[in-house]
């Protein structure tokens, strides 16, 4: 199908996808059209975020859109990141519709009062009476020595919170459906992207339509081994994936897109039918996401397990400048084989 | 204040009367504990909650802090689901998941408490954002103690609402102390309207012990937010006469000085007010002591209510820490 379909660049894209007439969106553009089509069909909608209508648009997912709905409703905000997750909830408990967008996942320590002890727990505070629809557009950053606080994948840190949603989406079909889920959830969303991956082009349908919240996705079907994906390393893992095959390795790609709520059982039903698990983030190991997947395997399915979980990760140190350094830091499709063939 | 109406001089009156029995009925219960919630009480402070919001429609926002009852009971919220909540009851207003800390009431436009000193304020700046978009003559009021204007949410939120002349009002109840901490082992002016000065925005300093000084300012600035003139600060001095949490007096423990207490004691909003609503004739001491035991016969009954609603089945643990589209 096209739209579980991955495509690791544009001239793959464009060997395949375009031969059969559909329509090949980029991930930011796929991000723009779910805010524009949201804007259009809802009034309640608006976007807020420092330098949103600058020419450079937040990587170009904003651009124009300022020019055709005003700046009231695609709004620049003053450098206030707690302050304005609070006027956020505000917003959007009195009626709104709010999409909170950061330029970098590391703005977002300095929203965690608003985000964890008021927006993650207004509804059970409140009896359920009182309910935030909130979404959180977050970018990790990468490389050009970036280094150590224009880098993190804090993913981690809100999934351990009651109250929230955190959906990661890699392709280009899953950010349209699941930004246009997210607006409509009525929960606080934290929708996590990845700016590695804003250029790939995949099939995107022109309407509106949803990707749903906490359903992950086999990305490519295989019996000897398991790989759980997030963001970006879905790339490398097809990467990898296409290694092994010529060694005659066959992996199964489960890209879960939602971490909270987690497919779960997408992952259990793949892992007792390959015996054999890799998770690989685009985060530090320890307290990760992949220590999460691999203790609910242990939990429900650990009997099935022919070989110990790996996980492929980031060192747990902060990202450094150097680009020698950066090389050793990031995890590639290579670090995904090794651990595949150290399990086999 | 002839120009203020007999029936608001005497509601104002009803109102403060209200909460200070409302919370003296809580300190009479709390020992039997029963009351499962750390109760934070606003006796000695009354005229502020009930100033302000004598000027606000239904439609209005208020958010309140973890002192919230005298809040609640001013923007109109029953006192029934109010003690309710605060025994943990499934006919609270939250159905026993908030307690004292997060009182909530959606008809009555309040739309939940932050216990996190500053928390709320951005909030309310967030609903007065909306009001502004959607056009619906609509004021927030954020109340909020001196502890909060340490915050960067409080400085976050008057810059915010100043540059988008945000229909909100900031009402601090400066009580001179966070906690045990003196204001002046936190802060270097003993002048906290004059913080708004930076933020191009009003800052009015008053008594928030004469309720009538409350109403009239509240009233003014009420108006210039509804008619787009933008945010006021106003600090109401005023003295919390109970600790920080609980029941008891504080000087007991060494916290504050007796002498200090007993000097705010002698600055009653209530008793003051009586005295010159019955010297003006306004209403009798007969009115008075009526009104005393009207409000004591519907606490009671709000008490029995409260201790005689079932708690909230155990299946309610995990209902609504998602909001479900139904």
């Amino acid at each position: 199908m096209p739209w579980t379909k991955v495509y690791i660049d544009k001239a793959d894209f464009e060997g395949t996808l375009a031969k059969e007439g559909l329509r090949g969106v980029s991930y930011k553009d796929a991000i723009r059209e779910a805010q524009l089509q949201l804007l259009e069909k809802d009034d309640r909608v608006f976007l807020m975020g420092e330098g949103i209508d600058d020419p450079g648009g937040i990587f170009g997912t904003t651009v124009g859109l300022a020019e055709k709905f005003g700046k009231n409703r695609i709004m620049d905000i003053p450098i206030a990141e707690n302050g304005l997750t609070g006027v956020a909830i505000g917003a959007a408990i009195a009626g709104m519709r709010p999409i909170f967008i950061h330029m970098r996942m590391d703005f977002l320590p300095m929203c965690m009062d608003q985000i964890i002890n008021h927006a993650a727990k207004w509804n059970y505070m409140t009896g359920g009476h009182v309910n935030v629809p909130l979404v959180i557009r977050s970018i990790i950053g990468r490389g050009w020595g970036s280094a150590a606080q224009h880098s993190q994948a804090l993913h981690a840190l809100f999934t351990h919170i009651p109250g929230l949603k955190v959906v990661m989406p890699s392709t280009p079909y899953d950010a349209k459906g699941l930004l246009i889920a997210a607006v409509e959830d009525g929960n606080p969303v934290m929708f996590i992207e990845h700016r590695w991956i804003y250029d790939y082009v995949g099939y995107v349908p022109e309407d509106m339509y949803t990707v749903p919240i906490g359903k992950g996705i086999i990305r490519k079907t295989g019996k000897d081994a398991t790989i759980v994906a997030l963001s970006q390393m879905v790339y490398e893992t097809m990467k990898a994936a296409k290694t092994l095959e010529a060694g005659g390795i066959d992996v199964e790609i489960i890209d879960p897109r939602s971490l909270k709520p987690l497919d779960e059982e997408l992952i259990l039903d793949s892992v007792k039918k390959t015996g054999r698990l890799v998770i690989a983030d685009v985060a530090c190991k320890t307290g990760g996401v992949g220590a999460e997947i691999a203790c609910r395997v242990a939990e429900s399915a650990y009997q099935y397990l022919k070989a110990p979980v790996k996980r492929v990760n980031f060192p747990d140190a902060p990202t450094p400048c150097s680009p020698v350094l950066e090389d050793a830091y990031y995890p590639d499709h290579k670090d995904i084989e090794n651990a595949i063939r150290e399990l086999l | 204040m002839t120009d203020i109406p007999a029936y608001v001089l005497i509601d104002l009156l009803r109102k403060m009367l209200f909460i200070r029995r409302f919370e003296e009925k809580i300190v009479d219960v709390y020992s039997e504990q029963d009351m499962k919630t750390p109760v934070h009480l606003c006796i000695g402070e009354e005229a502020i909650a009930v100033g302000v919001c004598a000027n606000l429609n239904r439609d209005d926002y208020i958010f309140t802090t973890h002192r919230s009852h005298g809040h609640c009971l001013a923007k109109g919220m029953d006192p029934k689901q109010l003690l309710a909540e605060f025994y943990g009851r499934k006919t609270g207003y939250c159905k026993g998941k908030g307690g004292s800390m997060h009182p909530a009431s959606v008809e009555h436009n309040v739309l939940g408490t932050s216990a996190i000193v500053g928390g709320g304020i951005p909030i309310a700046v967030g609903t007065a954002l909306a009001s502004w978009m959607k056009k619906d003559n609509r004021v927030s009021v954020t109340f909020f103690g001196d502890g909060a204007t340490e915050e960067g949410t409080f400085h976050e939120s008057m810059n915010f609402a100043s540059l988008k002349r945000l229909p909100v009002v900031f009402v601090c109840e400066n009580n001179f102390y966070a906690t045990n901490s003196p204001i002046s082992a936190r802060q270097p002016h003993d002048n906290i309207a004059k913080k708004a000065e930076g933020y191009g925005m009003p800052g009015i300093q008053i008594d928030g012990n004469d309720v009538i000084q409350v109403y009239r300012t509240a009233k003014e600035v009420i108006q210039v937010a509804r008619n787009g003139g933008g945010p006021t600060l106003i600090e109401c001095r005023t003295y919390r006469w109970k600790g920080h949490v609980g029941t008891d007096y504080d000087y007991e423990k060494g916290c504050r000085p007796r002498q200090e207490l007993e000097e705010w004691m002698n600055k009653c909003p209530i008793n003051s007010y009586k005295d010159y609503l019955i010297e003006s004739g306004i209403i009798s001491n007969t009115e008075f002591q009526a009104m005393i035991s009207e409000i004591d016969s519907a606490l009671q009954c709000a008490i029995t209510f409260a201790k005689e609603s079932p708690f909230p089945d155990i299946s309610e643990l995990l209902k609504d820490v998602y909001f479900e589209r139904k």
